[in-house]
Order: C-alpha cells, then structure tokens, then sequence
C-alpha cells in the first residue's frame, strides 16, 4: 500500500480509451463498476468535446461479483454493434476486472461471432502498466490486428508512395497541445515536401491502416506514444522511423535532417540546409530571441524541469543549449522510461530526479529556490505556494491547457510559442520582484471602509461570525447588500437573522 | 416510451447503463464539513484518477484525505493488510493528528474482501483514533449515496446518553453555541424558554454551515429546537442519539442512515418531504411541527413571499420542460419544485429510488402535478443513457438535466442541459435558497436568450450518432 495524494499518469485504462476514442469510428467498452466511465467527462470538458465520447461501460456490480458477468458483457458488445455499427470495439480491462479474472478473450470471441464490426481485448494490465504505457500498447496492438487482417485477406498494399510520404503517429485525445502540434506537423511535411499518408491515432479509420506501409517512414513526435508502433512496422517492414521530437529550434533541425537522411536513403534526392536556415534565422522568432537582450538578462537564472520524458527533455535542451538559462535539476515520472530521459537530459542540467512522488517534486523545488518553474499542473501550484512562476509544458492538466487558440509546441511555430512562455514566465518572475522592492504598486492600507463609512450600522456577533463564515470574495458584496437592507429598514443591530432576510430580499 | 396521463405515479427500471460520479466522492464535501477528520480511500489508481480529476483545485489545498493505494502485492495478499494500514494510519496521525480516520472501502477492497469493519476495532485500540468505516463503493452505490454510507456508519458512534450537567451540552453542539456566543447564562436559560417542550429532534445530513444555521433558524420560528446535526462541525461534537429521540432528513438520498437511526439508534423518524424550495420547505417544516403537535405559525405569508421573489426566475421557466437524466438521487425533490414552478416534466431519471424513506416526497410529487395539472413524471430508476438519449431526441425538451459527459454533446446538439453536479455542491435548501435553485436551473435559459438570433443552435457537422 502507498499513500498517494497525486498521480502523474493515470491508470492503464485511460491510455486505452484515449487511443481508441482517437480513432473514427472505434468504440470502448469498459469492463468496470459505475463510476469508473470518468474518462468521458474529461474528455467532454477538457477538449470541449461536442460529440459523445464512444465509450461505455458494461457495468460490474454485486451480481457480476456473485455470478460472473456471463452474457453481460457479450450482450453489451452485440449492442453496441447493432446500435453505432462501429468497425471497432474494443473491449477495456479496469483494475476491477485484472482482480475479477474473467476470461475476457471468450467473451471478445463469443461477440465476434455475432458482431457485424471487430472485436477486440484491450491486452494491458492494471497492476503493470500505467496511462502512457497502456495507451503505446493498444495502439501497436490495434495496428498489427488490421496488418494482419489484412495480409490474411490478401489486401495489404504493395509498394511506396510515388513521392516521399509520412505516418505521423502518436497524435492522441487528451494528449498536450496535440491537436496544435499535429497541425504544426503537417505544415513542416508540406514544407518539406513529404506528403502525410496516414496521421495516428487521432481521426483515423481503422480501414485506412493496411495502407501503412506505403509511407516512405514513420515520424515518431512523442516519447510516450506511438514507439512501440514505429517498431512494431520497422520489423515487420523495415520502415525506417524518425523519433527526435521536433521541439525547440535546434531539436527541429535534428529532426529535419534525420528525416533528409532516411528519405534520401530510399532514392530521394533532398537538401533541407536551405530550409533549415531560412526557417530558423527568419520565420522562428526563437534564434533571433536568443541574441536579443531581453534573452541576455535570462542568462544564468535557475528554472527546474518537471514532466513527462518527451516535453521535459525537450524543454531542458531548450533552457540550457538556447537560452542560457541554469537548469538546477530536470525530471519525470515516466520512471519505466528514465534511462532514455537521463541520457537526453545529462549534459543539460546539474541533476536528475526521476521519480512520481509530487511531494518529493515539491520539496526539491523548495530546495532550490528556481526563478521560474516548467512542470505540470502540480507544480504551477507548489510555484503558487512558494511565488514562483511556473509555466505549464506536460499533462496532467487543466483545461487552460487545452487553449482554443492556435499553440502548438512543436515546430518552428512551436519554437516562437515557447519563447513566449518562457520569457513571459522569467519577466512575470522579475516583476514580482521589483515590486516587493519598491513596495508594490499600490498602498496596501485601505483608507475607506467601504462605501457604508458614515453608516452608524451595528454588526451583533453572531450576525459577524456568520458574515464570517461567508467566501471571502463575495463577503464585501453580502455585506454591503445586508446594510443596505438593514438601513433601508432602520434596523440598527445586524444579526445573523437580519442577513438572511436580506439575502432573501436581494434574491443573490 | 409514452405517457398517457397515468393514475399514479410510473416507476420503470432499466439497465443501469448511465454516467454518475463514484460514490467516493463525498470525501470531497465530508472532509470539507467534519474539520477534524481524515478521509482514507482504500483503492486503486483508478480511485485516485477519479479524484484527482473531480475534485479539480481542491486538490491542491492540502486536502485531508488520501489514497491509500493498493499495489499487486496486496492484491495477491502478500503484503498483510494490517499492518500496511496500521503504517499509513501512523504516518496520518504524524502527519495530521486528526479525531478521526474514516476509511472508504472501494470497489477493489469488496472484491478481495479486505475486512475491513473487522480490522478497524483492532487498529483502532492501537492507534487511538476512532476509525470509522463506510463501503462507498461504484458496485452498490452511485454518488451522494456515498454520503448515506459514511453517516450510516457516524451515526454508530453519535453518543448514547446525555451527559448530565446541561451546560456541558450546549457546548456539545455548535450551533447552539453559536447562537448563545457572548450572552450570559441567565440569557440562555431565557433564551431556551423560546422553544416549546418537545422530544429531542435531531437533523441529518451534510450541509454547508450557512444553510445548518438557516434551517435551525426556520425551525426556532416554531418553536422547535435541533438538538443536534449528523454530521456536526467536528467528530468530537457528533449530537447525542438516545432511544425515543425523533430524527429527520435534510436530503433524499440518505435511506440507510435514516435506516440505521431508526434500527439501531431507535429513533422516530420523520417522514416529510425534503427542504428544498419553498414548497418543500414549507411541508417539511410543517410535518416536523405535526409530529409533536405544533401548529405552524405564518407559513403562507412566508412561503408566498418567497415566491413573490422568485416570479422573474419563475417566469422564465413556466410552461416548458425539463427531463431529468439522473445521477444525484436529487431528482425527485427538484422536479417536484419545478413542477410547481410551472415546469412539466416527462422523465425522471433517478440512479436508485427508495419509496419508503421518499414516500412522504413522492406524495408531494403527485399532489403538486395535480394541483398545477400537468401529467405525471415517468420516474425511471437505473436508467439507461443511450435510451434516454433516444427519447431526448424524440420529446425534444427545453431543458435536460444532465452529467457533463453528455452537456457538452446535448449543446452542440441545440439541446439545452444543466450540469446536475452543481445541484449538489451548491445550497438548495430552505427557503432562503430557492432562488439558488432558479438560478441554476434558468441560467442555461438566460444564456441561450441572450445569444439568441446568432443561429449558432446546432454544431455538429451531420446528426451522428448517439
């Protein structure tokens, strides 16, 4: 047992539903207790989802517990089916169903033979696996169920694009500016001259899979999500893939160039250098910000890195090799990956912490006292505690992350992005700073009381420790309305009961 | 599924295939209401995923309670339970030093039988802390019922006798202390004369202390005192419960505390409809004072003055509908004051329906539709979602009550829904908030009025599928 306030990555089930919920046309079904379908609402309000989530429950209660879930969850599959006529649906374990041990696989075969769609078990565990984890297998595991389908039916695609083409996969709902980053993406490919073949997992259809392999390679953006696909394609098909993930100016040009060496290696002929500086010295903002003063007066100041491996390596490089900022430490909590984040981050930070305890992320932080945090949520909030600004750069995350506007990380608009939020976060910092030295820029000391002052109200003290008891920031509004009531009657002693009569008349 | 104006009320039941919150929820609003506890919910990252996500900024105010979160070994039973919780329940009171532990048993600990109601007496006598235990589990329960768990097993440990010296028992109770805060004693003892000689009554349910303090207050108009509240501000002033004492419920979903006051405290309880609107209010008000013989004194003026404040909101509202999808166990009170606010209401989603302790709401229900002449609800219990949906589509409602995981889609789909959560956090009771009441319900109205004319009604491309 472990006493947990706070978890970086969710349960292995959520990495399921967002790789399924991506796809067009593929339906989840859980196998979980009422309540657990908590996914749909974050998906409904973090993305602002205007369609319903293709995810239900098939609902474990006390009879399943008592006689096993027999048809339920055949009858639940079958349902579906006829109802959404889906292509997919994928059936999806919970903590409860790993300790229930049901024979899932029968139940996904029993379904499959009266399903117009396929069937599928969501094969992740629990106790083993975490979000991210569980959301890398079930793609790999979706994609090799449709090459196989199929090869066996004989429908597998010969030969390549005529011109270069990509798979971008990794592309996920509930995924960090992932929506931004896939447009960002899309635009570099066009630039370069690369057709985009298929984009994975987000809005695609599980029909258009077996076209995979006709993409001269595969490009890999995120850490987390999508590598065990890419590997999964170069070994059945020795599909070169491209995994530097194109963040910050020159992360981005080592991805161009990567991308310039795969495709020339099949007979393309390619020179991105012209690109490449084009972009960088004119389009991207960022080189340029880093000869700028306003970038000089950053050198040296301590910032601390937290996140997910992808996003805070990225960030750590940014810090360190394009801005000249100290980076005292930089971490993740993707701990079944730290080895990779350790070799991708050394050079660029004095130490590494790896681990999934926010309480021992809190601490460090306090240790060091940076100028400017970039972390997760969790962190934004110790940043709040101790006053220190933190710009958020990894999920998890609040809905202030997922921003309307046009933000993505990745690419040369990503760079311009991020010279924002980091710059916006170091001179918010310094602000502050300034002002605590001259005293703010205003006086502290209210003069007036308010707009009751020449009032001869009197306040008993219950009708005080009631008002009291009232959230701070409507008190001042409640207050006054109840003296106005008060006056407006010539009641001169306020008690508790004069204040609800006055809410009441007020109707707030 | 139509309605052809039945005699009596309809209950249908369906596949239990609908959104609610898990009803380890109510950790969020118990820690929040019993200062002096820590709430320890015993379940997997699943649990804790929920939480975190629900609770949204609360989490990170140092929130008093935590996940206690079980690993393989555990599972497996490799690790002993015993002795893992007697390790987190130090570290708490290290940490914390709370009156009380309340440890939520979750769907997992059901499943490997973890027993905890037989560890917690143990654990108890070694550590010191009382360690009340309440199985708000997604298998048995749905949301508030969560709450009904957690006050069934406080209501075990609400004191059995009075302790002797009167003064003493003021000081037991908060709001009593409240209200005598800085008076002298003879004071008090005038004060006490205001109330008429009646058996103890004793209240239960969690509500905000603002709204405690309003409801005694309607309640001392007449004469009645409230010797006490289940839950109080702290575990060490849960209100003394002795045989023979009345009890009466605040919230409609409260059946197995009110169960276990009855069974084991033997207590009387009072079956009335629920506080909530004016109209509820005003029935509650007055079945308490017909229980101990007292003749309620200016109820029509005061519940008409209420309504009087309420006729904008009300206008806004009378004469369309509103379809209750159901998730909160709230649904019946709300559509009853809806009804009376001129609303009709053809369904009634409801997670769990128990018709003994609503009976006296369930009455009010009816009357009240036929007294303004609308046909009676559908009250559909262990709905279905998907086949609500369908019938959405069909009765096309002015208003859908709903979960946010199907607000956002209903919209886009120019149907427009309320989130139901925001009933339960927000104060809906007595009359003092009704118009809290109308401002949720009117507030999507107000803002679909205010953008009307834009022609921005439906956004999604083709009808997709539900």
């Amino acid at each position: 047992m472990k006493l947990a306030y706070w978890m970086y990555a969710g349960p292995a089930h959520i990495g399921t539903l967002r790789v399924a919920s991506s796809f067009k046309n593929v339906h989840a079904i859980m196998h979980a207790p009422l309540g657990d379908d908590y996914f749909n609402v974050m998906r409904s309000m973090l993305e602002r989802e205007r369609n319903f989530t293709p995810v239900t429950t098939s609902v474990v209660d006390r009879h399943v517990l008592a006689r096993g879930s027999q048809e339920k969850v055949v009858d639940n599959i079958t349902r579906k089916d006829t109802e959404e006529a889906p292509d997919l649906i994928v059936l999806t374990p919970t903590c409860t169903s790993s300790i229930l041990q049901e024979d899932l696989e029968n139940f996904v075969e029993r379904a499959q033979m009266e399903c117009k769609g396929d069937v599928l078990l969501a094969d992740v565990n629990h106790y083993r696996v975490n979000e991210l984890e569980a959301g890398d297998r079930t793609l790999d595991q979706i994609v090799q169920y449709y090459i196989n389908k199929a090869r066996k039916k004989g429908e597998l695609p010969e030969g390549k694009t005529a011109k270069p083409s990509v798979n971008i996969i990794g592309v996920s709902t509930l995924g960090f500016h992932n929506q931004h980053d896939a447009t960002e993406l899309k635009k570099l490919m066009d630039d370069l001259g690369i057709e985009v073949n298929l984009l994975l997992p987000e809005s695609a259809s599980v029909h258009e899979l077996k076209n995979l392999p006709r993409a001269w390679f595969n490009l890999c953006p995120y850490r987390e999500l999508g590598l065990m696909t890419a590997k999964y394609l170069e070994a059945e098909f020795g599909m070169p893939y491209v995994d530097i993930t194109p963040m910050g100016v020159v992360e981005t040009a080592r991805c161009i160039r990567k991308i310039q060496q795969v495709i020339n290696a099949q007979g393309a002929n390619v020179d991105y250098e012209n690109f490449i500086e084009e972009q960088t010295l004119h389009v991207s903002q960022a080189a340029w910000f880093s000869r700028s003063i306003d970038c000089q007066n950053l050198t040296g100041k301590k910032a601390v890195v937290f996140g997910d491996n992808t996003h805070a390596a990225a960030m750590t490089k940014i810090l360190a090799r394009e801005m000249g900022i100290h980076v005292v430490w930089a971490g993740t909590y993707c701990k079944y990956d730290a080895d990779w984040f350790r070799e991708q981050v050394s050079e660029y930070c004095d130490e590494v912490i790896i681990t999934d305890d926010h309480g021992a992320i809190g601490d460090a932080i306090a240790r060091v006292e940076p100028a400017a945090i970039f972390g997760t949520q969790m962190e934004r909030h110790v940043g709040k505690r101790l006053n220190i600004p933190c710009g958020v750069i990894a999920a998890p995350i609040h809905i202030q992350d997922f921003p309307m506007g046009y933000k993505p990380f990745m690419g040369y608009e990503g760079t311009n992005q991020l010279v924002d939020l980091v710059y916006n976060s170091f001179t918010l910092g310094m602000e502050d700073h300034l002002l605590e030295i001259f005293g703010g820029h205003d006086t502290k000391e209210v003069i007036t009381k308010g707009i009751s002052a020449t009032s001869d109200l009197n306040w008993t003290k219950d009708g005080l420790a009631e008002l009291n008891k009232i959230p701070g920031f409507v008190r001042g509004k409640v207050k006054r309305n109840t003296e106005k009531f008060a006056r407006e009657r010539e009641i001169k002693d306020i008690n508790v009961e004069v204040l609800y009569a006055a809410k009441e008349a007020v109707g707030a | 599924m139509t309605v052809a104006k039945p005699e009596a009320l309809n209950f249908d039941c369906e596949t239990g295939n609908y959104h609610t919150f898990c009803p380890i929820s109510c950790v969020a609003w118990l820690y929040q209401k019993i200062e002096d506890s820590f709430f320890l919910v015993i379940g997997t990252k699943t649990c804790g995923y929920f939480l975190q996500n629900a609770m949204g900024v609360m989490i990170f105010a140092e929130p008093r309670y935590a996940m206690a979160e079980l690993e393989e070994g555990d599972i497996s039973a490799q690790l002993n339970d015993y002795e893992e919780l007697k390790r987190l329940c130090l570290q708490i009171k290290r940490d914390r030093n709370p009156s009380v532990i309340v440890w939520i048993g979750t769907c997992t600990t059901e499943i490997i039988k973890m027993d905890l109601e037989g560890l917690a007496p143990k654990l108890e006598a070694e550590i010191g802390i009382p360690i009340v235990v309440a199985r708000a589990n997604g298998l048995d329960y749905a949301f508030t019922q969560g709450e009904d768990t957690v006050l069934a097993s406080m209501a075990l440990r609400c004191p059995a006798e009075a302790p002797v010296a009167e003064v003493e028992k003021g000081e037991r109770n908060a709001i009593q202390k409240l209200i005598n805060f800085g008076k002298r004693k003879e004071e008090v003892a005038q004060e006490e004369s205001e109330y008429i000689d009646h058996p103890p009554l004793v209240l239960f349910g969690s509500l905000p202390d603002p709204v405690v303090t309003q409801l005694s207050l309607e309640l001392k108009k007449q004469g009645i005192k409230v010797s006490g509240w289940l839950p109080a501000k702290r575990f060490t002033e849960l209100p003394v419960v002795e045989e023979g004492y009345y009890v009466a419920g605040v919230n409609p979903f409260l059946s197995r505390t009110a169960t276990t006051l009855m069974r084991r405290r033997k207590c009387k309880l009072i079956g009335a409809p629920f506080p909530i609107g004016p109209d509820g209010t005003r029935a509650w008000i007055e079945k308490i004072c017909s229980v101990f013989g007292i003749t309620p004194q200016g109820m029509d003026e005061r519940e008409a003055k209420i309504w009087e404040s309420l006729e904008d909101y009300v206008q806004l509202i009378r004469g369309k509908s509103v379809f209750f999808m159901g998730d909160n166990l709230l649904e019946i009170s709300l559509a009853r004051f809806l009804v009376r606010c001129g609303m009709t209401v053809p369904e009634i989603g409801i997670p769990y329906m128990d018709k003994r302790y609503q009976a006296a709401e369930l009455a009010l229900l009816e009357k009240t539709c036929e007294q303004m002449g609308v046909s009676l609800p559908n009250i559909v219990e262990k709905p279905d979602n998907y086949n609500q949906l369908q019938r959405i589509n069909e009765l096309n409602p002015d208003l859908v009550i709903t979960g946010m995981a199907h607000a956002n889609p209903l919209e886009a789909r120019g149907i427009t829904t309320k989130w139901s959560v925001e009933f339960t956090f927000a104060q809906i009771h007595g009359f003092t908030n009704a118009r809290d009441i109308l401002e949720l319900v009117t507030r999507p109205l107000r803002r679909n009025n205010n953008l009307k004319g834009l022609g921005w009604d439906k956004l999604v491309k083709e009808e997709s599928k539900v």
